[in-house]
């Protein structure tokens, strides 16, 4: 039979255990991003264009190839690197080259990026190159946004749809 | 400087534990338990598991509102059950790693005992994502961030073209598939793999400890029933992909990774758990390397009785079919990989037995190092230079590093890895051939042996409850026992001593001329 100062030592040992599971399973509070901010995220998965122009075969390169092989067109596979910038209220936020995927490079070029910024309103200006030019760009959005402390502002990029397209409503866009 | 945080951890450890043994008793202290305590704590994860997974709804629109029902219109079942599946859980997070800590500061993880070690690191691997992905489960705020998070941990590594965490940039983006692989893992796939690891972390262990003593799960599960009531597991506001939580309640014992990753990059954060695991793993083949030679089976000696396998605490030792011709069936074997040089099966062979004086003292299995004819010529060294009429012979395990300093006129001192190491004879030796009126025995804390059995075994051979037993002659009130680890035994061998002298002289003298003449085979000593 214990006796009571075991017992009690017992129930202070207990006790404490489930305190300190208690208190840290919730305890100290975490904030991901400050009350006052809110999340800018940029992410897609976009093509760049092939590297070089597809040319016609001709009857005597299709010939000599197996018939299941055979095609109107021949094309390189290789596609240009995908070049975005993204500034913000004036200042470069963003300037990335992104190789495309896959080993022979003839995969989508994806990014995925994310800045906490405060909220409020932001002038954001998007560029896109995916043609391999050495200046200017194929795709651009300038665009003023309002955010909400807490919010998640997603932009993504579809070429079918224009470019640049934000997944939240955006004030003077 | 390894050397010195272990000494640091021991001490700090050693205190507390010795509280634990004031509230618990040895037999009870929890800390003799970690890694039993972990294996109950996640019975109760999958009991409770099981009963939140009946009402749960495995999709991402219907998660979030059955564990609501399940805390709420159910509170007294459903809500105290899934509180003690998240409880349960941080407690074996906190046995685990105190495990770790233990079996590191006491030095119990290198040389043969590497196995065990190294094979617990896998577990953590396992341990930790199973936490997480039942976070993910309830798919709330917390689960929203913990799922991108991990998401865009996982994006580093080269093995998706596109990235995971597209998959929750907008609620259109989440998809009920990659929730059903997520439960699929947390539910089924993750658990088997752990039960799995939690077999081949034991495999080398003989009678590994895999439930603790009753009283101490009573206990465990009542604290953390008190905690499920007193302080219920509840649900975070529901995700929502269009926001990003500010305030999170955090799950520090499964979720301090991450924060990590918006202080550094996931790329930082992925070589710090991937090298401090691989550290952590390493350590049994840091310096300093020290082994003592494994034991050895002088086989003209050893008559296959078994004893030897019974008692090693490591598996090490194996019976196989003899090899030398003799009529013995069997003969022993040592595995070097296993042996931790304990010596226990050195204490449990017959042979090793010091009355033998015609024929060379070798038993028919030893430590090379710290042979039983040493063990005996110490023995009789010491009881050379005693006096008076409470001489005392202490046999103690090298754990206390005190033992030397009790040395006197009326005490000698023999030392060895384990006491278990020392067979029974060697006490009915000292009193019967009168080479000391007392014989005290002492090695680790009770419940905390470096060898795992050396006390329960010496205990027991003493008591008569296991073979090979001290002979009834030996009046046992001449014996005492002292299970204090590396303490001072000044006081106890102070109080032996007053014991033993009120005892008188020994009372008849089964000396030199009234020792039987030593038995000519190993099976005639086994038996004699």
């Amino acid at each position: 039979m214990a006796s009571v100062g075991k017992l009690i030592g017992q129930g202070v040992a207990y006790t404490a255990f489930a305190v300190f599971t208690g208190v840290f399973a919730t305890l100290p509070t975490y904030h991901p991003i400050a009350q006052d901010q809110a999340l800018l995220k940029l992410s897609f998965t976009h093509a760049g264009q092939l590297i070089g122009e597809c040319r016609e075969m001709s009857a005597e390169e299709m010939a000599k190839l197996p018939p299941n092989m055979r095609r109107p067109k021949e094309c390189p596979r290789e596609r240009h690197p995908v070049h975005v910038e993204m500034v913000l209220d004036g200042q470069p936020l963003l300037s990335r080259q992104l190789k495309p995927t896959g080993l022979w490079g003839d995969g989508a070029s994806v990014l995925y990026t994310r800045y906490p910024v405060s909220a409020g309103t932001h002038q954001i200006e998007l560029r896109l190159r995916d043609s391999g030019r050495s200046e200017g760009f194929d795709y651009s959005r300038d665009a003023r946004i309002a955010l909400a402390p807490g919010q998640n502002f997603v932009i993504d990029f579809d070429a079918r749809h224009g470019g640049f397209r934000f997944h939240a409503p955006a004030a003077g866009d | 400087m390894l050397t010195w945080i272990k000494a640091g951890l021991r001490g700090v450890l050693d205190g507390v534990e010795r509280l634990f043994d004031a509230a618990f008793s040895p037999r009870h202290n929890p800390f003799n338990y970690l890694g039993a305590l972990t294996v109950f704590f996640f019975w109760v994860v999958l009991v409770s598991g099981i009963y939140v997974f009946i009402f749960f709804e495995t999709s991402i629109f219907g998660a979030y509102a059955s564990v609501e029902r399940l805390t709420h219109d159910q509170w007294y079942a459903g809500g105290i059950m899934r509180s003690l599946h998240r409880y349960a859980s941080d407690a074996a997070i906190i046995t685990i790693l105190l495990h770790m800590l233990r079996e590191f500061a006491k030095d119990r993880y290198r040389g043969p005992r590497w196995f065990s070690w190294f094979t617990g690191m896998p577990l953590l691997w396992m341990v930790f994502p199973l936490g997480i992905t039942g976070y993910w489960l309830v798919w709330d705020e917390l689960a929203q961030y913990i799922a991108i998070a991990s998401a865009e941990l996982m994006d580093v590594l080269p093995i998706f073209t596109d990235p995971m965490a597209r998959n929750f940039l907008t609620p259109a983006s989440l998809s009920d598939r990659f929730f059903t692989l997520l439960a699929f893992l947390h539910l089924i796939g993750i658990p088997i793999f752990l039960v799995f690891g939690i077999w081949f972390h034991l495999l080398r262990i003989s009678r590994p400890k895999v439930n603790p003593p009753r009283a101490l799960m009573t206990g465990s599960l009542g604290a953390m029933l008190v905690l499920s009531i007193v302080h219920p597991a509840l649900s975070q506001p529901p995700a929502d992909l269009n926001k990003v939580p500010t305030v999170l309640g955090f799950d520090w014992f499964y979720l301090p990774a991450y924060p990590l990753i918006d202080i550094t990059t996931p790329q930082m954060v992925w070589l710090l758990l991937v090298g401090t695991s691989l550290v952590i793993s390493l350590l049994p083949w840091l310096p300093p390397l020290r082994r003592a030679a494994p034991a050895r089976v002088t086989l003209d000696q050893c008559n296959g009785c078994g004893r030897c396998v019974e008692d090693c605490p490591f598996n090490a030792v194996t019976m196989l079919p003899r090899t030398d011709g003799t009529r013995y069936e069997k003969e022993a074997v040592v595995d070097p990989d296993l042996c931790t040089a304990c010596g226990i099966c050195v204490g449990a062979c017959p042979t090793a037995t010091p009355h033998r004086r015609k024929s060379e003292l070798v038993p028919g299995i030893e430590l090379p190092d710290s042979a039983i004819a040493a063990l005996r010529a110490a023995t009789l060294a010491e009881s050379a230079k005693l006096s008076g009429e409470a001489r005392v012979m202490v046999y103690g395990c090298e754990c206390n590093t005190h033992l030397a300093r009790l040395r006197g006129s009326q005490v000698g001192v023999v030392t060895m890895p384990c006491i278990a190491m020392l067979p029974p004879s060697f006490v009915d030796f000292v009193i019967a051939r009168r080479h000391a009126e007392g014989v005290l025995l002492t090695g680790c804390r009770d419940g905390d042996c470096q060898y795992r059995f050396g006390i329960d075994w010496t205990e027991q051979r003493i008591l008569g409850q296991r073979d090979p037993y001290l002979r009834q002659r030996v009046p046992r009130e001449r014996i005492d026992r002292q299970w204090t680890g590396d303490r001072d035994l000044a006081p106890a061998l102070a109080a032996f001593q007053s014991r033993v002298q009120a005892l008188g002289p020994l009372a008849h003298d089964d000396g030199p001329g009234a020792t039987p003449a030593p038995t000519s085979t190993p099976q005639e000593q086994a038996h004699g």
